[in-house]
């Protein structure tokens, strides 16, 4: 029976422990190929013209001098007449030309006349308070929203029963729906629905209001000993990925494509680009060796890594590059949703979060924004949660690292921080009062919170809020703390052993650069008993067995249970193969350093490569699964809760905020490579720092175009914005035993919250909306109720 | 960007010669570091681009007569490390070493400095330098200015001036030498600087066959100061900086020059603060007061209500960093 | 080219102008340069069609045929294929394609091909490869100042033209130093440790 539990600290050389990332030496020499640096002979260069308008209908689009021109090879109108455009940035026409400047020349000879609509596309501003509920007919989108929202089930069927549908869901339509996982009692009441008119010309940005209530929040605020109130958000923000979102797409057979593209899905594109390219999935080769950043928002094909591809065909087959410009990128290439909400919350006299009550907006774009998990973590005995998504034509949502989580953990730590300083309370005694509502990993949150506070000097240097200070640099101290999944993902893997010792992993993975090949490696390498150097890993290739997208922190999981279960069966089979040899029985046997030998003994084993010559004439390959029921234990785990400080210091007569030192503690469960995992949170951080300080898309609200779609004045944090990180895992047996967790979300979670509570805890008030920029903070600053608290301040 | 020519000419004059007479027609091109920008997102698109690099020896820092005179190609990390301009114009070379980063301090030319275009973000996106909607009012005003002016923004221009250096030598009194088809002419920097009233005007008094061949600046006994506000601690447009040069009598200040950028379509000269200045000794307090004299006319255009006391700040550190007290 | 085309009082040739003036998009031949009489003498005037480009990368000369319009990163990448420097923001903001100009850090976005003939172009493919790295690229990989990668090879252009200039750097001369390069994954805190590492090696 093999034991495919991970192995004990003893028996590792190296899981655990820190060890440079593999692809290191490509990446440092420039020698790395990404989708952006494929060049191939007869490259063809490929160029979208995209509307400047937010909201628009095409009129007419006059390609006849474009595709006249010599050079141009394909072009394909992709929203002719009639169409109506949602944001700025969205594609119109696209093309491919022999090089850049022609495709770039042919793209401004194209002619497009809009008939522009009204926009919306500021978020900020509070939805009115009476929003009715829709009354219009129920839509798809709206049945889908209301699953997003978690709109308890009763509710969505008699909206569905009183509002009715404006067409008549078919048969074949709600199998799909059931296919979805939609409960049977929504689908009778879909099949269920009258057909009613939809009202015209009632087109208000504010939609579907949820409004969720538990416990009995009116009776809690009645008898509260204080009520905190309080506005608190943070705006749309862009991915900005350093490589912009594209592929290079080339049918090397009429019948047969291949796509590079810049991906966190390897295995997942084929089937997005099968259906709408008309072509079967097992004839597109998906291929991806590195990516410039994902952050969320690389999953699928895109319209660009489909219209490279239409493209090609257009050209004969001819490879066609695609790549977004950085403008186009950070229009249209994904958006954090925002996140705002008016909070009450209710204390006892002790210092006990009795009630919450939020009245939150979001937008995500065109379909709104959902609302996020509030309250965060805490579980406050009554609740009550309204919730407006605002419709705007600031271009499509896409999940951003922990989506929603930033979000709901600004609102709610912030909001309880407030409560604290209403107290009067030290907000780190305050949660940890309250730390009982955080449910089952109370103990973890405290004891993060002590260590924490250890590290950040928390004792030293926290003051209240109202306390007096000189000078124009004030110093504060926030904190936040966070949840997240991180249950590894789907994943195959095949291992090979070849008689000549030779051993290769194949595995439809990606690395977006949290060292997952390094993982892999690590992992295969204490299973088997051989130097990481001697195993040929390959990944990145659709070819390969399937392995999840890389999203929610569910690929290290994923790829390290795959690749132990391959790796232990291959080993067991090896030894099986050699045991004879050794005069002994399989179970008897193990490699240490690479030699084969009888448990326990120093002497008379078997090199890995003599090991491998009693293998016969034909490799062993074996293939690991994740989930695999049948080789348990489960090898990865779910659920984790961080902690993370801020000290930052903010200069009272420029509204300029500086961080001094972030530390975020962090449990993961078995850390594979401390070093990457390490990486991991300090990424965070510095990102969490960039969203907190700098980073927002600011839109027109005369024309509807982002005004900073650029690298400029949508800032990111430089190297000497960041201050000091410290970063501290949980470690032990303890956290080993439960296997691998993903780390990719929850530490980017905290920082918004902790750096707001800092800057609130220097300068005596809330700068109620990320980012944390002098006009916010100034304007905070001016509040009649802020001099009150910081005297000795201001100018 | 679109096509254009390229010429390398090996004189002033041929590189006058190669100008056209409309700004459309051509540009000159030092560093570039602007203008490939400007014609990447298609704001600007010459016919031909005159390459200045080789036009003379435009690349010496020396003391010439009463001046120090520094040729506009020199780039600004020659002179920012020019122990020269260290040693007798250290506002200067603080103002050099605050911009941008090292990758365009080693192009960028001081003259191309000088003749920076505005970051206005609707200039940027090929709206305009005075953005109108389609019923002729100001987008500046509509829309978002929470980086436009604050002072001399009674339209039609919003924008503000970018060069964070010409506020310094403008205090220094710095004088610009221009090579035109008429020969070559000086003015002073101040007055180089000018509001255009329409999309065709530029934001300083230069032909467009003509170029800045050398910036020079007066050797002059004044002790001066520089501050900067800018929210990420490098490589990052100052929401508001301000230059200062104070001729001296013992601790008593005789004369003072003001210079804000980051504020004004133009680097803004604060007449008001340098007279509120006068016969004081510079502290905490009478820097206030200056800075209060110099925003005293300032306005808010919705947005920019902030940057009035971001450019207070400015104004008080830059003086108190001149009379000695540094400020962080 | 007759002389009324010649004698323009701009010293520009009129029917020059009037090309420009009417000039169409279209895929440029590649032709020699125009030659106009300015102030007296004659000047080459290349484009806007292709002109032979001579660039010394790397210590080798490499030629092509570009229009003026391109960039020297665009030169480098998509004629050279050195693909090391990156195009990211392509408006000398991020320092993804920071190559060395005569020994110099600069934004290879931000310079035309043509304009760049004469100087000494380093790319980050020369300063070391697998198996043979330069210390700062060693430092990188030994700090893990890097993640997706996408910003490494910018970054350790400047990074090694900075830790030459600045063998014992203070933390304020890295700030200040290293600010010409953005990364998205948040690798700061590696790259600072990085150039402590090289710059300690180096003195």
């Amino acid at each position: 029976m093999s034991q495919y539990s991970w192995p004990e600290e003893s028996q590792r050389k190296y899981i655990g422990k820190s060890v440079s990332r593999v692809d290191g030496p490509v990446k440092v020499t420039g020698r790395a190929k990404y989708t952006q640096d494929f060049n191939k002979k007869g490259l063809l260069y490929g160029k979208l013209v995209t509307c400047p308008h937010a909201h628009a209908r095409v009129v007419s689009v006059d390609v006849s001098a474009a595709e006249k021109m010599p050079g141009v090879k394909a072009l394909k109108v992709v929203q002719g007449p009639g169409k109506e455009i949602h944001w700025a940035g969205d594609e119109v026409v696209a093309l491919a030309a022999v090089s850049e400047q022609v495709a770039e020349d042919a793209a401004r000879a194209i002619a497009i006349q809009y008939e522009v609509l009204p926009h919306v596309v500021v978020d900020e501003t509070e939805p009115p308070k009476d929003i009715k509920v829709a009354s219009g007919p129920v839509t798809a989108e709206d049945i889908e929203d209301m699953f997003g929202n978690q709109v308890p089930l009763e509710e969505i069927a008699k909206a569905l029963a009183e509002r009715g549908v404006s067409t008549k869901f078919t048969e074949s339509q709600l199998k799909e729906y059931k296919g979805y996982g939609v409960p049977d009692s929504i689908i009778s009441a879909m099949r269920d629905a009258p057909v009613r008119e939809a009202a015209a010309g009632s087109k208000s940005p504010y939609k579907r209001t949820a409004t969720q209530q538990e416990g009995d929040p009116d009776a809690a605020f009645q008898q509260a000993a204080t009520v905190s109130e309080g506005l608190y958000g943070m705006p749309l923000i862009a991915h900005c990925c350093l490589e912009s979102h594209g592929a290079v797409s080339e049918w090397t057979d009429p019948g047969n494509l291949l796509v590079r593209i810049s991906t966190q899905n390897v295995s997942g594109i084929a089937a997005q680009m099968a259906e709408p390219l008309k072509v079967p999935a097992s004839s597109i080769r998906v291929e991806q060796q590195h990516i410039g950043g994902g952050f969320g928002s690389k999953f699928g094909p895109d319209s660009w890594g489909i219209l490279s591809a239409e493209l090609s065909k257009l050209a004969g087959g001819a490879p066609v590059k695609l790549m977004l410009d950085r403008r186009t990128e950070q229009q249209a290439a994904g958006a954090r949703p925002s996140a705002y909400a008016r909070v009450r919350i209710a204390c006892d006299r002790q210092g006990n979060v009795t009630a919450w009550d939020s009245s939150s907006w979001a937008t995500g774009g065109p379909t709104g924004g959902g609302m996020p998990p509030l309250p965060y973590v805490f579980k406050v005995p009554a609740q009550r949660k309204v919730h407006t998504a605002v419709l705007t034509n600031t271009g499509p949502a896409r999940a951003w690292r922990a989506p929603n989580h930033p979000q709901a953990c600004l609102i709610t730590m912030a909001a309880l921080d407030d409560a604290a300083a209403k107290l009067g309370m030290d907000p780190l005694e305050f949660f940890q009062k309250n730390i009982q509502l955080t449910g089952p990993r109370a103990k973890l949150y405290a004891e993060e919170l002590n260590i924490a506070a250890e590290l950040i000097g928390w004792k030293q240097n926290w003051h209240p809020r109202t306390r007096l200070t000189q000078g124009h640099i004030k110093r504060g101290l926030g904190l936040s703390l966070h949840t997240w999944g991180g249950r590894g993902h789907e994943s195959h893997c095949d291992l090979t052993i070849h008689p000549d010792g030779a051993v290769d992993i194949k595995m439809g993975t990606q690395d977006l650069g949290t060292g997952t090949r390094t993982a892999v490696l690590m992992v295969a390498a204490d299973s088997l008993g051989i130097p990481m150097q001697q195993i040929n890993l390959y990944i990145g290739d659709s070819r390969y067995p399937m392995s999840g997208g890389s999203g929610g922190s569910t690929t290290i999981g994923g790829v390290s249970a795959s690749t132990r279960r391959a790796a232990v069966d291959a080993r067991d089979q090896l030894l099986a193969k050699v045991a004879p040899a050794l005069k002994s029985e399989p179970a008897n046997l193990e490699i240490v350093d690479g030699v084969v030998r009888v448990k326990g003994s120093t002497a008379g084993g078997l090199s890995w490569k003599q090991a491998c010559a009693k293998i016969g004439a034909m490799p062993i390959t074996v293939r690991g699964n994740n989930p695999d029921k049948t080789k348990l234990p489960d090898l990865t785990n779910s659920g984790v809760g961080g902690v993370q400080m801020a000290d930052v210091s903010v200069d009272t007569e420029t509204g300029i905020v500086k961080i001094n030192k972030m530390v975020a503690v962090q449990d993961v469960g078995l850390v594979i490579n401390e070093k990457t995992a390490a990486s991991q949170v300090y990424g965070a951080l510095i990102m969490g720092i960039t969203y907190s300080l700098f980073e927002e898309k600011v839109m027109d609200p005369v024309t509807g175009r982002m005004l900073n779609p650029n690298m400029e004045f949508y800032r990111l944090a430089g190297l000497a914005d960041t201050g000091e990180l410290v970063v501290r895992f949980m470690r032990g047996p303890e956290q080993d035993k439960r296997g691998v967790i993903g780390l990719g979300e929850p530490p980017v979670v905290s920082p918004g919250a902790a750096i707001s509570n800092a800057v609130a805890n220097a300068i005596g008030v809330r700068v109620p909306s990320l980012p944390l920029t002098p006009d916010r903070v100034l304007a905070a600053l001016d509040q009649p109720t802020a001099n009150a608290t910081t005297a000795g301040g201001a100018l | 960007m679109r096509p254009f020519e390229y010429a390398t000419p090996r004189s002033r004059e041929q590189a006058v010669g190669l100008l056209g007479r409309n700004w459309n027609e051509s540009a000159v091109l030092a560093g570039g570091t602007d203008l490939l920008a400007l014609m990447k997102d298609d704001v600007v698109a010459p016919k031909r681009l005159v390459n200045i690099k080789q036009m003379g020896n435009y690349r010496d820092v020396k003391v010439e007569g009463n001046d120090l005179r520094i040729g506009a190609l020199v780039t600004m990390g020659d002179l920012a490390e020019n122990p020269e301009v260290a040693k007798r114009f250290p506002a200067l070379h603080e103002a050099l070493w605050e911009a941008a980063s090292p990758q365009i301090r080693n192009v960028a030319t001081i003259g191309g400095n000088l003749c920076q275009r505005p970051r206005c973000w609707y200039f940027r996106n090929g709206m305009g330098l005075m953005p109108k909607d389609a019923g002729g009012q100001s987008l500046v005003l509509k829309g978002d200015n929470r980086y436009h002016a604050v002072l001399g923004n009674d339209g039609p221009a919003y924008f503000v001036s970018p060069s964070t250096v010409s506020p310094v030598l403008i205090a220094y009194g710095a004088r610009v030498r221009i090579f035109g088809a008429g020969g070559p002419r000086e003015v002073a920097l101040e007055k180089f600087y000018r509001v255009p009233q329409s999309e065709n005007e530029r934001e300083f008094d230069l032909q467009p066959n003509e170029v800045v061949t050398d910036v020079l600046v007066p050797l002059a006994d004044v002790r001066a100061g520089y501050y900067e506000v800018r929210q990420k601690e490098a490589f990052d447009w100052p929401m508001a900086s301000c230059a200062v040069a104070l001729r001296m009598n013992g601790n008593t200040v005789q004369e003072a020059r003001i210079v804000l950028g980051q504020v004004a379509p133009v680097p803004w000269i604060a007449t008001e603060a340098a007279q509120a200045l006068a016969g004081k000794s510079v502290d905490e307090q009478s820097a206030m007061a200056a800075a209060n004299a110099a925003l005293a006319a300032a306005k808010s255009l919705g947005h920019n209500k902030y940057k009035i006391t971001v450019a207070k700040a400015a104004v008080k550190r830059a003086l108190l960093n001149a009379a000695g007290h540094k400020q962080a | 080219m007759s002389d009324e085309d010649r004698k323009h009082p701009d010293g520009m040739s009129r029917r020059d102008f009037m090309k420009l003036g009417g000039l169409t998009v279209a895929v440029p031949m590649v032709v020699g340069p125009t030659v106009v009489q300015v102030a007296g003498e004659d000047v080459q005037v290349f484009g806007p069609g292709k002109a032979p480009v001579t660039l010394m990368v790397n210590g080798k000369k490499l030629t092509a045929e570009l229009e003026p319009r391109v960039t020297l990163l665009d030169a480098l990448r998509d004629h050279f294929d050195l693909t090391g420097a990156k195009r990211v923001c392509d408006r000398g903001t991020c320092g993804a394609c920071t190559v060395l100009l005569d020994g110099k850090p600069v934004y290879a976005c931000s310079m035309l091909a043509i304009d760049a003939q004469g100087r000494q172009i380093t790319t980050v493919e020369a300063l070391g490869e697998p198996g043979k790295l330069h210390p700062v690229q060693q430092a990188f990989i030994d700090n893990d100042a890097q993640q997706c990668g996408f910003c490494t090879p910018g970054f350790v252009v400047a990074t090694a033209a900075f830790v030459s200039k600045h063998p014992n750097p203070t933390d304020d001369q890295i700030r200040r130093g290293l600010s010409g390069n953005l990364c998205r994954c948040g690798t700061y805190a590696g790259v600072r440790a990085a150039v402590k590492q090289a710059a300690g090696k180096r003195a």
